[in-house]
């Protein structure tokens, strides 16, 4: 039955060597009062033929981004996926091995988190990041939860353009070590750096910052390490990776540590997971890092290999003391990235960055050009905008679908105080004919 | 084998691996948009490779690697089962894998049923009402769970004495690591010599400080606590709240519940119990399963079903614990699981787990002889055997041990966990493999224990056949080199 070869027979032939009468005896030491009787109420088991159809049911209820031309961004990315990366991940070598726990049969692996280790640094311009956390907004906890333990402070400060989810995963982290994420306001769409002086002091532990921010735009990044490390905090900048093709590493404006979501890195968008969370850092903080590091060290012959490093920081060494409790992580999703950038190059990296930067350009002029439509924000962006719209957002966000078209993100859910606002991403992946056909659709309501 | 090179040492400038569409509406200068001083000056050092050149080498890397569909991986605790391949199928539907999470709940009709199903599928095993499908792993299901615990606590005014968490020496890393992470003091409870729960050490350490106990049943010894139903009864008339590890569920479908067992909260490892492919580390899913207690603490949304039989997402939970991930969990991993819980039914779950206990027992059985049982009993899905005997008669570890199985084509055990148990080799064998699979992994046992006394030298220079030898893992903790930095 199911994935279970163990016969009848070869049943017999193992309770013989048991001696044991039957299977059931297995489970003597199961207190009669926890011992589950009858049959658990779950459907019936399918073969393969039959449940087959019935995915393609349940898949066929949803409108999927192949049909569907999306607009939609805010934290997970319809991007260009190269066909070879799906190809290199069903390896069966890749898929169903485990943690490189064996280095010696691990190698694949191994050398893989190696490669991305060394790409992440690249990207962001620091000195060495981790093999992946389990997403963008639980990398940004991370690190909020980092900076409290290099400074010995409590406080974090996160500007109000940051993700809403990032910033409550966040929250969610520290208050949970009793440390505390104070929101700074921020109604122009950035950050200013006035106001977050007035809350900087030497209580502060770390300040997070979005760049490009939740709404697209650009953060005003010059500067802001300098009043940071003026009060002894830890610069923290979260950054769309594919950003990083055409705008300065963030090491380059004096972050500490650098922290983002990888989807759009070659991951599918699949509903809003698996993804991977991206964690690099300076140098001096690499042993206060959570999650796994691989690193090249020499085999008995001395010949190049590569092992996970540093794990007294994790808590299969250190229990209690880790700098985390992450184990399992997003190792696959994270070698997706690698093929991603290995195949992409410095070249497509950059070109699907500008091409992103310059479509979501024209639509943000095609669409504030429509009466009743205007951008909420001023300063540049990079592949979001957020305008504020005609008429009821739930309307247009209705009219579009009708014309198979995924709209903009309506804010009022994340920013109750943007009830007019919608968010529209424009990634390499959209034409100029769709993002017109999102105009004459818009212009329609 | 030979090495393969790094993607950095390969390729050439000007080459590319994927074209990207020309661009079809007016490219602005970069400067004109950012200002020169956002843009990055200097190109990106990323290598410059055609798409054959990248396919060779992470094919050329994977070949270095071992996995379940390469042969027996009966590695401790991580349940590496068969990860049938319509999963797979399953996940990459573009119905599945092409939805953009913030789509309207109209749109997503399919996949939110498919969450409210897997999570009342989860709720019958667990023998608890109420799930959440957002932890992307066990571990961050055990933040969850204990964040709930520490609410509940909170709500009746018990937050501020309520900080102590009791983990036995047995416990997993992540046990510990959590309750710290939670704000917890994390109490240790001795184990008894049946390698359960020590009950009067328990009774000594429970009190009106206690938040709760964390517990994995069968334990990380493969043991079923026979106390079980005395040890959460204990922990409820101290007014504390009782955690399942459910990193070894995969003994107990159908046949003990940890509802029934008397937890509170449970996490579930899809990627262990449920089949899901461990991804070289990842990704995994870690949904929990909770008592009605911890239901208004729940992280929003959850999938919730309507009157009229339509899906929504509930956001409206004013004493939740707050968001703990992005979106609504690893949904890729859980159409895997949802799949692969549909094509077993009730009963094949209930016999995978029987299988998983009869293998490991079998196995036990066999091995016996020829190494030191700390805890003589029925096992469950696993066990666990000392090489002790041979560190003190032949210098011979387990670890040494360990790596020459490598030789023979095998995953080692998990090694030296849990601490309890000197020279740890802890064994899992699940119940996809075969009996002759299981033969022959005896058979390699039983050569090892030999050679081991007769040419132990074999043993402790091994592995002597994989892509490399013994890695110097001294070396690379002191002589960091975590990053390539460019051809010297
Ligand atoms: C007993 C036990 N508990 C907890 C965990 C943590 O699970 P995960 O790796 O999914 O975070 C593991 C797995 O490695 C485990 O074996």
């Amino acid at each position: 039955m199911g994935f279970t070869p163990v016969t009848d027979q070869d049943r017999q032939a193992m309770l013989d060597v048991l001696g044991l009468e039957s299977v059931e005896d297995l489970f003597q030491d199961v207190p009669p009062g926890a011992r589950f009787q009858g049959k658990l109420d779950l459907p019936e088991p399918m073969t393969e033929g039959e449940i087959w159809p019935h995915l393609l049911e349940l898949s066929s209820r949803n409108a999927n981004l192949d049909e569907y031309v999306c607009f939609r961004g805010a934290g997970a990315y319809d991007h260009l996926v190269p066909r070879a990366i799906g190809h290199i991940l069903s390896r069966s070598e890749f898929l169903t091995a485990y943690t490189p726990y064996q280095a010696e049969i691990s190698q694949g692996v191994l050398q893989a988190i190696y490669e991305y280790q060394s790409m992440i640094c690249l990207l962001t311009g620091m000195d060495v990041a981790n093999a992946s956390m389990y997403d963008g907004p639980t990398a940004l906890a991370e690190a909020a939860i980092m900076t409290c333990g290099a400074t010995r402070r409590a406080k974090v400060l996160a500007p109000t353009t940051i993700h809403p989810v990032y910033r409550q995963v966040a929250a969610t982290y520290l208050r949970s070590r009793d440390l505390e994420l104070v929101e700074i306001p921020a109604p122009d769409g950035v950050m200013a750096l006035d106001v977050l002086k007035d809350h900087l002091n030497e209580e502060v532990a770390g300040v997070l910052v979005q760049h490009p921010n939740f709404f697209g735009c650009l953060e005003p990044v010059e500067g802001l390490a300098e009043l940071v490390h003026g009060v002894g905090a830890l610069l923290v900048a979260c950054v769309d990776p594919i950003s990083l093709g055409v705008l300065k590493a963030p090491a380059d404006y004096g972050a500490d540590i650098v922290v983002g979501e990888g989807q759009a890195l070659g991951n599918q968008i699949s509903f809003g997971g698996p993804y991977l969370g991206f964690f690099a850092a300076r140098e001096k903080l690499v042993r206060r890092m959570p999650g796994r590091i691989a690193g090249a060290t020499v085999d008995s012959r001395g010949r190049r290999g590569f092992v996970l490093t540093l794990q007294a920081r994790e808590q299969h060494i250190r229990r209690e003391r880790a700098t985390s409790n992450i184990c399992s992580n997003q190792a696959l999703n994270a070698l997706a990235a690698t093929v991603y950038l290995a195949l992409v190059g410095p070249a497509g990296l950059k070109e699907i960055a500008s091409q992103c930067a310059w479509k979501a350009r024209y639509a943000w002029e095609r669409i504030t050009a429509l009466e009743g439509f205007a951008p909420m924000f001023q300063g540049p962006f990079f592949k979001e905008f957020a305008v504020s719209c005609r008429g009821d957002v739930d309307e247009i966000d209705d009219h579009l679908l009708q014309k198979k078209i995924i709209g903009g993100l309506p804010l009022k859910k994340l920013y109750p105080q943007l009830g007019s606002g919608m968010l529209f991403c424009v990634t390499e992946a959209r034409t100029k004919e769709q993002i017109d056909a999102l105009v004459s659709a818009l212009g329609e309501v | 084998m030979a090495q393969v090179p790094l993607l950095f040492e390969m390729g050439s400038p000007g080459r590319a691996g994927y074209r990207v569409p020309e661009c079809d509406v007016p490219k602005k200068p970069l400067e004109e948009l950012f200002g020169a001083d956002a843009l990055r000056k200097e190109p990106l050092p990323l290598p410059e490779l055609s798409e054959l050149e990248v396919v060779r080498h992470f094919v050329q890397l994977s070949r270095l690697n071992h996995g379940v569909d390469v042969g027996f991986y009966p590695l401790g605790s991580c349940t590496m089962k068969y990860n049938p391949k319509i999963n797979e199928d399953a996940a990459n539907l573009p119905g599945f894998a092409r939805l953009h999470p913030y789509q309207r709940e109209d749109t997503v009709q399919g996949a939110l049923q498919l969450m409210y199903e897997l999570g009342e599928y989860l709720a019958e095993i667990a023998g608890l009402p109420r799930v959440t499908l957002h932890p992307a792993a066990g571990a961050h299901g055990e933040l969850t769970g204990l964040l709930l615990i520490r609410a509940y606590h909170e709500s009746r005014g018990e937050g501020d004495t309520r900080r102590e968490i009791i983990v036995p020496d047995s416990a997993h890393g992540t046990n510990p690591a959590t309750a710290a992470m939670c704000g917890f003091i994390p109490v240790e409870v001795k184990s008894n010599e049946r390698g359960g729960v020590d009950l009067e050490a328990l009774k000594k350490v429970l009190g009106p400080q206690t938040a709760g106990l964390m517990l994995t049943n069968p334990n990380t010894l493969g043991l079923y606590d026979e106390n079980i139903l005395e040890i959460t009864r204990l922990v409820h008339e101290a007014g504390g709240l009782v955690y399942y590890d459910g990193a070894n569920m995969n003994a107990n479908m159908g046949i003990s519940r940890p509802g029934d067992m008397g937890f509170d909260v449970v996490h579930f490892n899809v990627h262990k119990t449920f089949s899901t492919p461990h991804g070289g580390g990842g990704p995994g899913a870690g949904p929990i399963a909770v008592a009605e207690c911890l239901a208004p603490f729940l992280p929003a949304p959850t999938v919730e079903k309507d009157a009229d039989g339509k899906f929504y997402l509930d956001y409206d939970l004013p004493q939740s614990i707050g968001m703990v991930k992005g979106f609504y969990g690893n949904f890729a991993v859980l159409v895997r699981g949802y799949t692969y819980i549909r094509m077993m039914g009730p009963e094949g779950l209930r016999r995978a787990s029987e299988d998983a206990v009869l293998n490991a027992n079998y196995l036990l059985a066999r091995l016996k002889d020829y190494f030191d049982v700390p805890y003589p009993r029925i096992c469950k899905h696993e066990f666990v055997l000392s090489a002790k005997s041979y560190k003190e008669k032949h210098e011979v570890r387990t670890l040494d041990m360990a790596k020459r199985l490598l030789d023979y084509g095998y995953h080692a055990p998990t090694v030296y966990f849990p601490l309890i148990v000197d020279e740890a080799l802890m064994i899992e064998p699940t119940e996809t493999e075969t009996k002759e699979t299981l033969d022959e992994f005896v058979q390699a046992m039983i050569d090892i224990c030999e050679e081991a006394k007769r040419d132990p030298e074999t043993v402790k220079t091994a592995p002597h056949t994989t892509p490399v030898g013994r890695l110097d893992e001294t070396r690379a903790a002191r002589q960091l080199d975590l990053r390539w930095r460019g051809s010297s």
